[in-house]
């Protein structure tokens, strides 16, 4: 996680986990005692956005950048202009949650001139179990069109093949196929294997691409 | 079919396909917008029409032209954008048409927020347009149900001729679960012989029409409909129940109320109480009989919902009194926590309240 670049855009089909990757990832660089902000550019979702969060990750110590308006659930695609901060104050550990599919990537455009190649991450997450990218070739095209619409090159692959709280092994191995199938085809590599704690502990470890356990913060108790 | 990981809009889209809907008319509002992008997208590709309408109002009314030519059709809307609707699903329970049409509830009233809520109950099962009608009711707790409910519902609406109504909170629209697409159990489904389809000469033309001007023939076509409301009583009543022959305390909740009520049962059940649960799945026919099976020393029944209390006059009605009743609910897109459902338990079992 280190060795990843400073700002990591976090991009992918809608229901595929970005935000609990982006929120996971937030807090374990917070953890490892680094500045962190997390921006939410999640113009697509109304429901689940990591700004809901901002409580949790507030008292991590982590700077939360969600819309300009001061509601947690308003449904006009308003983005805080303090969006660029982490972005340009090179003290910041960034992480971008952006908004799921070609639609949501679309808000990235703004920030080109922040995005300069070598200087950035940007992570496609992957989840077999959704039908919009259950095949390479749709998966492929997700990934073409973000990348089209975002005007930015994804530069890791994040296998987080999951279904929910009933996520098993053989839900993580078979995602991990498609995302090296994808891999091979793209010629970008699997850089993460997410999943929930309980299936990171089963998995092998001569996988490619790092096991990033993963907690649920996302859902609530009740939910599966 | 492998289950695959799908959020609740897109869920509704893909069952209604599966159940031959071919049609959809709407006109977008959060919470259930992906709904109609999801059917814009997937229904040219089988040959159907999505149509985004210039409005609500517009939108029920292309749903009575399809529904009248006979095809399998769906409209759906959020609670604001269902009160528009109001007038067509009248004149469609009145010229007895099907088709499904799913309410994605947030908070009211007026334009309200867009967080999920529970508060057109008394709209859907009262009825928000004119006349004695009925829409049949089907309130689904999770994404699996809700597309179970889908494809029987486009069946339900066919065998009775009746418009069916899925009522959701935002809730299950937004959320993301595991799903598969199963077949439902065979019915066995009238011959649409009274659609609009072309006489081709061959018999007179068929009228669909709610307007009877002679009040004989009005109130023998309102005998017609009370008696099919009747069989739908006797035949479609849905409900799960839990518990409720030795709980201390009966909750009543449905859809993802239910699942947060089912949370709370589980922690008061590690200390000791017991709880039962009754969930109706159909809002309408409401399972009045099963709060009949309650046992006699329950101390209360526990209506929890996502409004300031619609459903509990149905519980009322169904308990005729035997039971104090009791209420707990979160408005304005709030969502109860189980917590907070086990305390308002521990008051009712400790006599508090």
């Amino acid at each position: 996680m280190l060795r990843d670049k400073r700002i990591r855009f976090i991009v992918g089909h809608y229901g595929s986990g970005k935000t609990e990757f982006s929120v996971n990832y937030a807090i374990k660089l917070a953890k490892l005692g680094k500045k962190v902000a997390l921006a939410d550019l999640d113009v697509v979702n109304l429901y689940f956005r990591s700004r809901e969060k901002t409580e949790l990750l507030g008292k991590l110590g982590i700077k939360v950048i969600g819309s300009g308006i001061e509601a947690p659930a308003v449904d006009v695609p308003s983005i805080s202009p303090d969006i660029v901060t982490p972005m340009q104050d090179t003290s910041y550990e960034a992480i971008i949650d952006v908004g799921g599919d070609p639609a949501g990537a679309r808000t990235l455009g703004r920030y080109k001139e922040y995005i300069v190649d070598g200087d950035y991450d940007m992570f496609f997450v992957l989840n077999a179990n959704r039908p919009e990218t259950q095949t390479v070739e749709k998966a492929m095209e997700y990934l073409r069109r973000i990348e089209d619409t975002a005007r930015a090159k994804v530069t890791g692959i994040v296998n987080n093949t999951h279904m929910l709280k009933s996520t098993t092994t053989i839900d993580v191995l078979r995602g991990q196929e498609l995302a090296l199938e994808l891999s091979r085809k793209v010629n970008i590599p699997v850089r993460y294997i997410s999943t929930i704690d309980r299936v990171a502990k089963e998995l092998p470890d001569n996988l490619e691409g790092k096991i990033f356990p993963m907690t649920l913060y996302m859902r609530d108790e009740w939910m599966v | 079919m492998r289950k695959v990981l799908m959020k609740g809009n897109e869920a509704i889209g893909a069952a209604a396909i599966e159940a031959g809907c071919k049609y959809f008319f709407g006109y977008p509002i959060t919470p259930q917008s992906e709904l109609p992008e999801y059917m814009a997208r997937e229904l040219p590709k089988i040959g159907g029409v999505f149509l985004q309408a210039e409005s609500e109002i517009a939108a029920i009314n292309m749903v009575y032209g399809a529904a009248g030519s006979g095809v399998r059709v769906m409209t759906s809307s959020s609670s604001p954008g269902m009160a528009l609707k109001q007038e067509g699903i009248s004149y469609m329970a009145g010229a007895e048409l099907p088709c499904v049409i799913v309410n994605i509830m947030r908070g009211g009233p007026g334009l309200g927020g867009i967080q999920p809520s529970q508060t057109d109950y008394f709209q859907a099962t009262r009825g928000g347009g004119n006349g004695d009608y009925r829409l049949v009711v089907l309130a689904p707790a999770d994404v699996q149900e809700l597309v179970d409910l889908i494809i029987e519902g486009f069946d339900i609406a066919d065998q009775y001729r009746n418009p069916v109504m899925i009522l959701g909170d935002g809730m299950i629209g937004q959320m993301m679960e595991p799903v598969e697409f199963k077949e439902p159990k065979k019915r066995d489904l009238p011959e649409k012989d009274w659609a609009t389809t072309g006489t081709e000469g061959k018999r007179k033309p068929n009228i669909i029409n709610s307007l009877y001007l002679a009040p004989e023939e009005l109130e023998k076509h309102n005998i017609k409909l009370q008696a099919k409301y009747r069989e739908i009583k006797e035949k479609e009543v849905k409900v799960q129940s839990y518990n409720i022959e030795d709980g201390d305390v009966v909750i009543a909740a449905y859809g993802t109320t239910s699942r947060i009520v089912k949370t709370a049962i589980s922690q008061l059940e590690r200390e000791g109480y017991k709880v039962g649960l009754i969930r109706p799945i159909t809002l309408w026919p409401y399972p009045y009989e099963e709060f009949q099976k309650i046992n006699d020393e329950c101390k209360g029944i526990l209506t929890v919902e996502m409004n300031n209390g619609q459903m509990i006059d149905d519980v009322k009605i169904a308990v005729e009194g035997k039971y104090p009743v009791y209420f707990y609910g979160r408005t304005g897109g709030m969502v109860p926590t189980p917590d907070e459902i086990v305390k308002k338990v521990k008051e009712i079992h400790g006599g508090e309240i």
